[in-house]
């Protein structure tokens, strides 16, 4: 290793970088462009939820219940006329739900209780309807808990819960996806910044040139790895800023564990990159490589968006080889919970194996040799 | 004709030329449709939570056992105090912790609201709202129960919750339909999306020019390929869905195939334009991706597109996955047929022909 060829080295990548703006575009308009799209555009927080109502005999016992769905921030209630209304909007997807009060609703509630409140969910989308089902019963809840206070009979609920959410008290949605989506973008970005690079030269003929140089293997790949991990913690630190002040997700672990955990993380994507190019040898072949096993799996197996403890043992497995999913559990401990040295010591150390491993297997990969 | 042909199967043989290639293109996609049909589910079923109890009585067991009993939810430990609690959840070790004060069942037989408290680890806010209403399933299950035993009022109004399509509300009944959405779509993408600059970079699109062909044949031929992988791919995965996954599919298979053939022509469309605006591969492969990502994520593939703000949404009208996700879904759980989805298949088809179109004069400018 000779700090004055790796110098060079650099230089050149440098130079190379700035020529062709691709690299730059990954590294910051990348981030900006899609953290921007998701953080806005990615939700699970459902709301104003359009919902029909069919009450055939509306009268001062069926008014309450509806009138505590009106009040619901979650629903957006249209009154319909009768039941074949109501499947008419479902099939044109005007309505997600209905509830259906039957006509002798008031008497069976008076006289022969209880009385059933029909409840039609679309189930397509099975995850929104559980939530709207969660939405009515605690509607349902309120209007019980209201007409049993006014009459003053027995409680219907003689357990009352009290729940309290850690770390994201309003269960907004987004200050969960955002530092997980940092994570898929930072994949994203590692990975595409040096899965073309080392290909390209083989691809282009200058590989050979840069083999004819008097310089060792170490130091090329040194010399590739460095400048794009300047660039790749500049897109990091571009990703942060927009999540703290742009999203406003609170930051509540310290500054000095999030570097050190982002570093690492792109050392392992940078060093997947360069693996991937240096055995495809071929742009296409790299990159439809690079797309497969960084973002579709970072997407999917990672925890950002669906929780890994429900997912079957195998595919746990699977995720625990995906340097994704060790990035996203301490960026959320991180953002959401503080320094949780219980989960980002772990993380890191995975991290730095799965580094020491890809660089190392690409080290050993790479020969100064034309076959 | 002959001479389309001719061109059709030169296309293929510059995508299936290397073994890599193939593989690429074959491989992959079946291996992320198992994994991630079985990964994608927002459905709880193992949620670890802790127990306190620090009620003697034995209300307070029975409302354990209930959670015990459960079948989403499984124990982990169970604390004589709140002390250790907290490092249990910062932890992940548990998702949830139930904590029943020393009066519980004292309260209750009182005829007191008897408070129990749930505290839940809200990172994954999802998770969060689905867990805690699971539990609030349980303890609604306790109060009906408490109530008929000892003497309470019957409760004037219940709920009666079906759910249409999907009665059981699998998740997997919702992502798997996408998934066949998702891995054609990259697939084409990627397929036409190098086709065009491949050839630029290689300098052999100027020998294609200069041929007798029209540039409308140059570019049928080159959406060859993607529209034959793209279908067998989607057909494959269709078949997997249904076969494998158990995913009934209800509509009709002409209303699927029209509209798979309509979102490839609109993929392709997609794919060939970028193609034409690159100079390099590695231009084509990025430009690939900045549209493939966000198609992807704003496609109401994984969450749905009424959640997002309005003007996100006008957004998603210009991408073709969005219908196809309507098509897929309507076909397989709702029953759909042609006449249900028709409200679909026009925006694809104008997508795909104003591809098609911009794709074919951009690349006779490329050449100005």
């Amino acid at each position: 290793m000779n700090a004055a060829r790796l110098t060079g080295l650099i230089r050149k990548e440098g130079v190379q970088i700035l020529r062709d703006p691709s690299a730059l575009a990954i590294a910051f308009v990348l981030p900006l462009f899609l953290l921007l799209l998701f953080g806005y555009g990615v939700s699970l927080n459902a709301e104003h939820v359009p919902i029909g109502v069919v009450a055939e005999h509306p009268n001062p016992q069926t008014d309450p219940f509806v009138a505590t769905l009106r009040r619901s921030r979650y629903f957006d209630v249209r009154t319909l006329p009768g039941l074949a209304a109501a499947r008419e909007a479902m099939a044109r997807r005007e309505i997600g739900s209905f509830v259906w009060l039957r006509s002798d609703f008031a008497r069976q509630s008076l006289n022969a209780p209880p009385a059933t409140i029909g409840v039609a969910l679309n189930g397509v989308d099975a995850n929104t309807a559980r939530l709207v089902e969660g939405y009515l019963t605690q509607s349902w809840q309120i209007w019980l808990t209201q007409l049993q206070r006014q009459q003053g009979t027995t409680p219907a609920f003689p357990v009352a819960l009290q729940a309290r959410i850690w770390f994201n008290p309003a269960l907004r949605s987004r200050d969960y996806l955002v530092p997980g989506l940092v994570a898929v973008i930072m994949t994203l970005i590692g990975a595409l910044l040096t899965a073309l690079v080392v290909a390209r030269e083989w691809e282009r003929g200058t590989m050979e040139a840069l083999m004819a140089a008097p310089v060792t293997m170490a130091e090329i790949l040194l010399g590739k790895l460095l400048p794009y991990f300047v660039l790749g913690m500049g897109g990091m630190a571009l990703s942060v800023a927009l999540a703290v002040f742009l999203f406003a997700v609170p930051l509540l672990g310290s500054i000095l564990a999030l570097t050190a955990v982002s570093a690492l993380f792109l050392l392992v994507a940078l060093g997947m990159g360069l693996l991937i190019s240096s055995v495809a040898r071929n742009q296409f072949v790299a990159g439809q490589i690079a797309i497969v096993v960084t973002f579709l799996p970072a997407f999917i197996l990672s925890g950002f968006i669906f929780d890994i403890r429900s997912m079957p043992l195998p595919v746990r497995l699977i995720t625990r080889i995906l340097p994704a999913r060790y990035f996203v559990s301490s960026l959320q401990a991180l953002f959401l919970a503080g320094d949780v040295w219980d989960v980002v010591l772990p993380d890191m150390a995975a991290l730095a194996l799965m580094a020491a491993f890809f660089l190392g297997v690409t080290l050993w990969r790479s020969h100064k040799r034309l076959d | 004709m002959a001479a389309l042909i001719a061109l059709i199967r030169k296309e293929f043989l510059a995508l299936l030329r290397d073994r890599a290639s193939r593989f690429v293109l074959i491989g992959p996609p079946l291996i992320q449709l198992l994994v991630f049909s079985y990964a994608a589910t927002f459905d709880l079923n193992n949620i670890p939570f802790v127990v306190i109890n620090e009620d003697p009585g034995f209300a307070g067991r029975q409302v354990v056992a209930r959670f015990a009993g459960a079948p989403a939810f499984r124990e982990v430990a169970a604390l004589p105090s709140i002390a250790g609690m907290a490092a249990l959840i910062d932890r992940r070790d548990a998702l949830l912790a139930i904590h029943l004060d020393r009066t519980f069942t004292r309260s209750l037989l009182a005829g007191r609201p008897a408070p129990l408290q749930i505290v839940i680890d809200g990172r994954n806010s999802n998770t969060a709202a689905i867990a805690l209403s699971y539990a609030s399933d349980i303890v609604l299950a306790f109060d009906a129960d408490w109530s008929a035993a000892h003497g309470g009022g019957a409760t004037p109004a219940v709920l009666d919750v079906r759910a249409w399509y999907n009665p059981n509300l699998l998740s997997r009944w919702f992502v798997v339909p996408g998934i066949v959405g998702l891995l054609t779509f990259v697939v084409t993408i990627l397929v036409s999306g190098l086709s065009v600059v491949r050839e630029r970079e290689a300098g052999t699109f100027d020998q294609l020019l200069v041929t007798p062909y029209r540039p409308w044949d140059i570019l049928l031929a080159k959406a060859a390929p993607g529209l034959l992988i793209g279908s067998a791919e989607a057909v494959l995965i269709v078949v997997m869905a249904v076969v494998w996954f158990g995913v009934p599919l209800t509509g009709s298979l002409a209303a699927l195939a029209l509209g798979l053939e309509l979102f490839l022509l609109s993929a392709i469309g997609i794919g060939l334009m970028i193609s034409s605006l690159a100079a390099t591969q590695q231009q084509g492969l990025l430009g690939a991706f900045l549209f493939l990502v966000p198609a992807i994520i704003l496609s109401g593939f994984a969450t749905p597109i009424e959640n997002m703000p309005r003007a996100v949404q006008y957004v998603t009208y210009v991408n073709p996955m969005r219908y196809f996700m309507v098509i897929l879904r309507g076909t397989f759980l709702r029953g759909d047929g042609i006449g249900a989805l028709s409200g679909q298949y026009l925006p694809l088809a104008v997508l795909g022909l104003t591809g098609m179109a911009a794709a074919a004069w951009l690349a006779r400018r490329g050449m100005g």
